[in-house]
Parts: C-alpha cells; sequence; structure tokens
C-alpha cells in the first residue's frame, strides 16, 4: 500500500487539485460572460450526479468506458507509443462482443457472457496490435494508421452489423441474448433500473492489473523501458519490437472491453453509426487529467464522468448550454500539462506554511 | 468512365482536398519549427466558426456574396491565430507537453464553439445558413475539354491552396527564414547558438499553423457546407495530421498527401455510379480511402523522419 501512495506523490496530487480548481473557475467566468450564474449551473451539475439513486446509477455507467478507454491510452503512452485510435479499438471490440451475444445459442450465461467479454477484449487488442506491427515492422507512425484505423472500425464495424445481425427495419442489431447480458439486475432494480453492470468492476480491477503489471512484473518493466528509450531498450537486449506490438495489444484489450460493456451491459443492441461515438477521444482525455497513472485515471474518469453526465442536468434546471462543459474539461488538462501556471498559482501558499513551519 | 466523368471527378477531388491542405500545410510549418500539432482539428473547427460568424455578419451588413465570404477566411485566419497563441503559450513559455496541449485545442474547439453558437444564434445549434464562395472559372481556360472543367473552374480557395503550397515551400526551403525554421525543430541548440531566437520562430511556425488550419476549416463551412454546426469538420483536422505525416513535412507532399485523400473521398461517390458496384457493401467503399493509405505508406512510403527536435522542449541550460 506505501508503494501504491507512493505514485502519488504530494505535489502531483495538490497540482492535479489545483488544475481542477482553476478549470472549473475559468468555466465559472465563461458562464458569467454568456449571462448565466455559475452557482446555480453548477449545483445543478452535482445535485443531477449526486442527487438520488438512479442518476448516480447512471453516471457510474457512464464513467466505466472512460477507465477502460483512458487505461487504454495511458497503458500505451507508458510504453512511448501514442495510440490514438481507440474509437476504433472501442468500436471493433464491440462489435466482436455483439456477435457473440447474438449469434451463440444455448450457452448457460456463465460461459456466454465471459465468452462474450473475451471477444471484445481479444479484437480490440488485435485492432491495436496492427498499428503496432506496423510501426515496428515498417516503421509506420502510429498516429497515421491508428487515425486510419478509426475510420475503418467505424464501417467495419457497420457493414458486420447490418450484414450478420441487423433488427429489420431498425437502424440497430438485434439484441443480444440473456445469456450474454451482464447487466446486475438486482442493483439496477434498486437503483430505478439505472444500468449497472458487471463491466465497471471489471474495470475496476482493470486498473489494479495495470498497475501490477506495469510496476511489478519484469515484462511492465521491460514495456516502461522501451518507452523511456529504444536504443537503450535494444542495447540491453530486450526486443523492442515485440514490446511495442504488445503493449498496443494490450492497450486495445482496455480499448476492447470498453466496446463490449457498452453493448453486454448497457443498451443489449448495437447501433449503426453514422460517426464515432467518441469515447476514445474521451479516453485521452481521462488519462491526461489521470498523468497515464492507472489510479489516476479511475480518479479522472469520476471526474469526467461527474461533469460530462451533470452537465445534461445543468441544462434541464439552469438552462445553461452543457458544452460548457467541454471547456472546463479542456482548461483543467491544460492546466495539468502547463503545470508552469499552476506552480506560480500555488506557490504563494507553499511559502506560507513554510514560514510556519520555521516559527 | 467517360472523359467528362473524369474532369468530373478530378473537380470533386479538388473540392475536398482543399481544407486538408491548408491544415496540413500549416502543421508542416509548426512541426518543421519543433512544435507538434495535433490541435489541428481545433484550429479547423474553430476556423469554421469564426468564418460561419464572420460570413454570417458580412451578409447581415450588406456585403455582397464573395467580399462576405472574404471576411469569413479573415476572420478565421485571426482566430485561428488567436488559438494556436493557447498551444504556443503553454507549449513552448510554460512547457507544457505539446502533445497535450494540442488535444487540449480540440477539447476546447468542440465545447466552446458550439457554446458560443448558442449564445450568438439565441440557442440554435448553428450558425444561419451563408452565401459562401461561389466557383469562379478562368476564361478561356475552362473551354478546353475535359481539362478545362477539371482545373479552370473552382473555389477562388481551392486556388489559393495552390498558391499558399508554392509560397511554403519557396519560404521553407529557398528563404533565411525558412532556414531558420527549420533549424529551430532540427537543432535548436545550434540554432540559439548562432543567434537565432528558438522561441521566437516556433511562435511563429504555431501561429502560422493557426491561421492555416483556421482558413482550412473556413472553407468547408464557405464552399460545402454553407454553415456551421457541431459536424461541420468532423475528423478532417486527423486528415490532415495524417497527409502532413504521409508527405513527410515537406509542403509538396502534404499537398499530394491532402489531394490523394480528396481523390479517395471522390472516388466514393464515382464508385457507385458503375453498376458492379451495386454488389459491393457502401461501407467498403466508404472504408477505401482510409485503407488505401495504410497500404500505400506499407508499400511505398515506409519511414517517414520527423524534424529531430519535434515534440522537445527547448531548455537552453541543457545545451
Amino acid at each position: 500500500m506505501a508503494n501504491l501512495l507512493k505514485i502519488f506523490t504530494k505535489d502531483s496530487f495538490v497540482l492535479a487539485l489545483v488544475s481542477i480548481i482553476l478549470g472549473l473557475l475559468l468555466g465559472a467566468v465563461v458562464m458569467l460572460i454568456g449571462g448565466y450564474d455559475p452557482i446555480v449551473a453548477y449545483s445543478a451539475l452535482f445535485s443531477r450526479v449526486y442527487g438520488d439513486s438512479y442518476n448516480f446509477g447512471e453516471a457510474i455507467r457512464e464513467m466505466t468506458p472512460l477507465i477502460l478507454t483512458g487505461l487504454a491510452f495511458a497503458f500505451a503512452a507508458r510504453a512511448g507509443l501514442f495510440n490514438i485510435g481507440g474509437e476504433g479499438q472501442f468500436l471493433v471490440g464491440m462489435t466482436a462482443a455483439s456477435i457473440v451475444g447474438i449469434k451463440l445459442h444455448g450457452l448457460p450465461a456463465i460461459i456466454h457472457a465471459p465468452l462474450a467479454i473475451i471477444a471484445g477484449a481479444v479484437f480490440g487488442g488485435l485492432w491495436a496490435a496492427i498499428a503496432g506491427y506496423l510501426k515496428a515492422k515498417r516503421g509506420v507512425n502510429e498516429v497515421i494508421t491508428c487515425i486510419m484505423m478509426n475510420w475503418i472500425g467505424l464501417y467495419l464495424a457497420n457493414l458486420v452489423i447490418n450484414q450478420f445481425a441487423l433488427m429489420e427495419g431498425e437502424n440497430r442489431s438485434v439484441d443480444i441474448l440473456p445469456s450474454a447480458s451482464i447487466s446486475i439486475e438486482w442493483l439496477s432494480q434498486m437503483m430505478g433500473n439505472a444500468r449497472v453492470h458487471w463491466g465497471t468492476v471489471i474495470a475496476v480491477l482493470a486498473a489494479v492489473f495495470f498497475y501490477i503489471f506495469m510496476w511489478k512484473t519484469k515484462q511492465g518493466y521491460e514495456l516502461r523501458a522501451v518507452g523511456f528509450n529504444q536504443d537503450a531498450s535494444r542495447y540491453a537486449g530486450m526486443n523492442v519490437n515485440r514490446n511495442i506490438v504488445k503493449a498496443m495489444f494490450i492497450s486495445g484489450v482496455f480499448a476492447g472491453l470498453a466496446g463490449a460493456f457498452e453493448v453486454l451491459g448497457v443498451f443489449h443492441y448495437q447501433s449503426v453509426m453514422a460517426g464515432s461515438p467518441g469515447t476514445g477521444f474521451d479516453g485521452i482525455a481521462v488519462a491526461l487529467i489521470g498523468m497515464n497513472n492507472p489510479f489516476g485515471v479511475l480518479l479522472g474518469s469520476v471526474l469526467f464522468g461527474t461533469l460530462t453526465y451533470g452537465s445534461a442536468g445543468m441544462s434541464f434546471s439552469a438552462d445553461v448550454p452543457p458544452e460548457i462543459i467541454r471547456v472546463v474539461i479542456g482548461s483543467i488538462i491544460f492546466f495539468i500539462a502547463a503545470q508552469g501556471i499552476v506552480r506560480w498559482v500555488v506557490k504563494p501558499l507553499y511559502s506560507k506554511r513554510k514560514k510556519e513551519k520555521v516559527l | 468512365m467517360s472523359w467528362l466523368t473524369l474532369g468530373e471527378l478530378i473537380h470533386t477531388t479538388l473540392v475536398f482536398a482543399t481544407a486538408i491542405i491548408f491544415a496540413s500545410l500549416g502543421g508542416v510549418f509548426s512541426e518543421k519549427s519543433g512544435v507538434t500539432n495535433l490541435g489541428l482539428e481545433g484550429l479547423m473547427v474553430f476556423g469554421a466558426f469564426a468564418a460561419g460568424v464572420g460570413g454570417f455578419y458580412a451578409e447581415q451588413a450588406g456585403l455582397g456574396g464573395t467580399s462576405a465570404a472574404w471576411v469569413g477566411v479573415l476572420s478565421a485566419a485571426v482566430f485561428g491565430i488567436l488559438v494556436s497563441l493557447i498551444h504556443a503559450v503553454a507549449s513552448i513559455t510554460f512547457k507544457a507537453d505539446q502533445v497535450i496541449s494540442g488535444i487540449v485545442i480540440n477539447f476546447l474547439a468542440a465545447g466552446s464553439t458550439l457554446y458560443m453558437v448558442k449564445l450568438l444564434f439565441e440557442g440554435d445549434g448553428d450558425t444561419g445558413r451563408i452565401q459562401g464562395f461561389s466557383e469562379i472559372s478562368i476564361p478561356y481556360l475552362v473551354d478546353i475539354p475535359i481539362l478545362g472543367k477539371a482545373f479552370f473552374q473552382a473555389y477562388p480557395t481551392t486556388y489559393l491552396a495552390i498558391l499558399l503550397v508554392i509560397i511554403g515551400y519557396f519560404t521553407l526551403y529557398k528563404t533565411p527564414f525558412g532556414l531558420r525554421l527549420r533549424s529551430v525543430g532540427e537543432h535548436p541548440g545550434a540554432a540559439d547558438t548562432v543567434g537565432i531566437k528558438v522561441n521566437r520562430l516556433r511562435y511563429i511556425g504555431v501561429m502560422i499553423s493557426g491561421a492555416l488550419a483556421g482558413i482550412g476549416g473556413a472553407t468547408i463551412t464557405l464552399t460545402t457546407t454553407n454553415m456551421f454546426s457541431h459536424n461541420t469538420v468532423s475528423g478532417q483536422g486527423y486528415i490532415a495530421i495524417a497527409a502532413m505525416i504521409f508527405g513527410k513535412w515537406n509542403p509538396l507532399g502534404a499537398f499530394g498527401a491532402a489531394v490523394f485523400f480528396g481523390f479517395s473521398q471522390a472516388i466514393r461517390n464515382y464508385v457507385q455510379l458503375f453498376a458492379w458496384s451495386q454488389s459491393i457493401p457502401q461501407e467498403i467503399i466508404f472504408m477505401l480511402p482510409y485503407l488505401l493509405t495504410i497500404i500505400v505508406l506499407v508499400a511505398a512510403v515506409g519511414r517517414s523522419r520527423a524534424p529531430a527536435a519535434l515534440g522537445q522542449l527547448y531548455d537552453p541550460s541543457k545545451r
């Protein structure tokens, strides 16, 4: 536990906290300029999320895919890779889980649901591994392949649903079989039918796995070494190319799981999409707020999920355009990245405290 | 395919390519100076927004069609520069991670433009419809069979884009300013030693990218959609990043890549005209441009080399 806390240094925690406060303040200023009352808006936001059990459950549902796409970006980033393809991996994972969930009849739930989850994870991982393989073997920049794979993934997902699982006359697939569902029925009933599911538990476990793998195993050490310095790692006898593919695969597994849970736990069907859902890109923001640390990602997704889910309440009861929340999140990331500004803000507080100690 | 449709195909290619040409050229200037710019998408959104609003108010003020559209282009350039300063201040002055501050731009763009549109247009999610540009044709040349329609009847922004690519190329490779800008992106320490102001040049590089990406966004508003809404740009900034990398950070290369993307978008409209294409699911046709890119990258282009100091902070004390 002591080790676990060590990666959350007091300094980085304070910086993140101040960044969040500054972001909320900046959002308040923008609201004032637009002629809105920020206090009314923010209280509407928080009371929507934490006001009743239904909305609380739904907010947790909203946070779950963000945890996983956040972990996906952070994992690749630790290995020195820029996985901007979470979007495509999310969609491919979702589609694989849908197909298994719809097509495999006659399995007991105890086998069917895990099988669908595994399918989502593996296909998400393989989709990402393509970008990793092309980087390792052909030197193709992973940013560009990931961007292309996002689009290909979108159309592939639509193609598969349209060809194999379309519900007649609708722009969506048929429902998955009940045996593939991972909804938590009893909890959902307690929370006014909020769509809570086991995926949330797995997402939190995934963060723990991330931590243990990255900082406690030899393989994780290699990945981080490759992330720090490829040449040095190669000199030390590590297989850099294999590590690149491996890092992308695991990263894609996280994003694929995020997609699988959306179908198996939340919607129970898959829509034919006109454009990307954006969950992969939101995961980048979550990872940045969490400073590419698995437990930071958990906190980042709580913050991100609270703000985005609550923003709808803000527009209902205070009539403030919910888009303002993207500005708040953007500025939080900005302040976390530009730590120079935050340090300058925090500095007076620090020096005062030191003086007290001297006295 | 008849020769006539070939002319139309080239024409459509250029229409689709224009916005990407502007933005990827902008990306080249930023990254040649050593500053990664993943904010191209956001800068395009801000530009598309400014063009929509600027063009709308210019028309309300009674400016005629094309001059109102030029007001739109100008507002997009100015707005793009202003927004790119956020990226510059964070990543150059405050030494933030350049990747992150680029993504911040994308984030701010998505939220704040829609917020502002709702404020300005009383709750609507888009600007009102605007006239924008209409195509101009070059006298006599347009009468050349096939090629005339293809190359000499286009939006003025397309000609501007091609002109700027040529100017951009000469600026980067044939002028002292271009040499300095590139030196700052390759070896800032050495550049500093000979008296080049590293950070100032990087600011200029980022601001040029803001202006160009902003104009890129503006061309979408002013030629294709004729209004600004949340999905006006929808990912073209990311395509521009791809075009920049694909074109090996060279203005001419980026231009070629942008035209390639424009072509693969245009061809998907034309493939559908053929009888045999009925048997192919349209999703596969939609996938084509992106699949082609990967295939071309893997087969022909391979390793592309970024400016050596790309993404690195310049810290004089570590020289």
